[in-house]
């Protein structure tokens, strides 16, 4: 079955990266990431029926300057996943598969994902609330 | 006109659906999680430092408890069909793999189950 010597077709290094494939490689990354994202709500939620006392630990341990950074990776991979994944419903659905299309929704799920964490994050952490 | 490769045949491998189903529920679970993650997001900021009446009064608030457990299934479920795929790409040894993918869908299971749990504990007291 196998054939050890038959040519491979080019592969990843032989591209130049571009917007389609490294979006392409981020939603992954980010979905991957988000797994992580999903046990930091289990944990966030599950404290809270340890007491108050566990719950106040967590809440303190999230908003350190350590895990406000883990934070703003996973609110980045959250809406840069949620951005992607609705262009990649769009793709599902048949609409906007042209080559300009594709690079044009690209670079507005990058605009997009970036303008949605920092309104997520100033609206947890700036003067509207919280701290 | 015949669909199935030779090799596929020989195999004994047909269609089970199972492609599709898994193409589906991605779809299903991701269309869900739109509205649920922007719901979430925004009462999450507003939660950020409360303490633990704070968090019991919003977890337990109108329709609060049912949309949450919503999020978790839809989270999990969405997360391991992703998962699942990443290891059938990357992981070529077929006990491995089997045995990752086994772990992922059953810790999926458990994390789901745990994580509504403690919204019912939140809101119905104890």
């Amino acid at each position: 079955m196998a054939h050890p010597n038959r040519p491979l077709s080019p592969h990843l290094s032989i591209y130049r990266p571009q917007i389609t494939s490294v979006l392409s490689i981020t939603h992954r990354a980010t979905g991957v990431a988000l797994t992580f994202g999903a046990l930091l709500l289990t944990y966030w939620i599950t404290s809270a029926t340890y007491g108050a006392e566990t719950f106040a630990s967590a809440q303190a341990l999230l908003g350190s300057w350590f895990g406000r950074l883990v934070l703003l990776g996973v609110v980045f991979s959250l809406w840069f996943h949620f951005a992607n994944g609705i262009r990649h419903l769009a793709w599902d659905a048949g609409c906007g598969l042209d080559i300009p299309t594709v690079n044009r929704t690209g670079w507005a799920v990058i605009a997009i994902s970036l303008v949605l964490t920092l309104i997520t994050f100033m609206a947890a952490y700036g003067a509207v609330g919280g701290n | 006109m015949e669909f199935r490769s030779d090799l596929g045949r020989v195999r004994g491998l047909g269609s089970t659906w199972m492609g599709v189903h898994h193409f589906w529920m991605q779809r299903l679970t991701g269309i869900a999680l739109i509205p649920l993650i922007i719901w979430f997001v925004f009462a999450a900021t507003s939660l950020a430092g409360a303490d633990l009446a704070t968090l019991k009064e919003w977890v337990g608030r109108h329709y609060n408890p049912v949309l949450l457990s919503l999020l978790i299934i839809a989270i999990y479920h969405h997360g391991q069909l992703g998962l699942q795929v990443v290891i059938e790409d990357y992981v070529h040894n077929e006990a491995v793999k089997t045995t990752t993918i086994i772990l992922i869908k059953l810790g999926a299971f458990l994390l789901a189950a745990s994580t509504v749990f403690a919204v019912l504990r939140l809101t119905f007291g104890s």
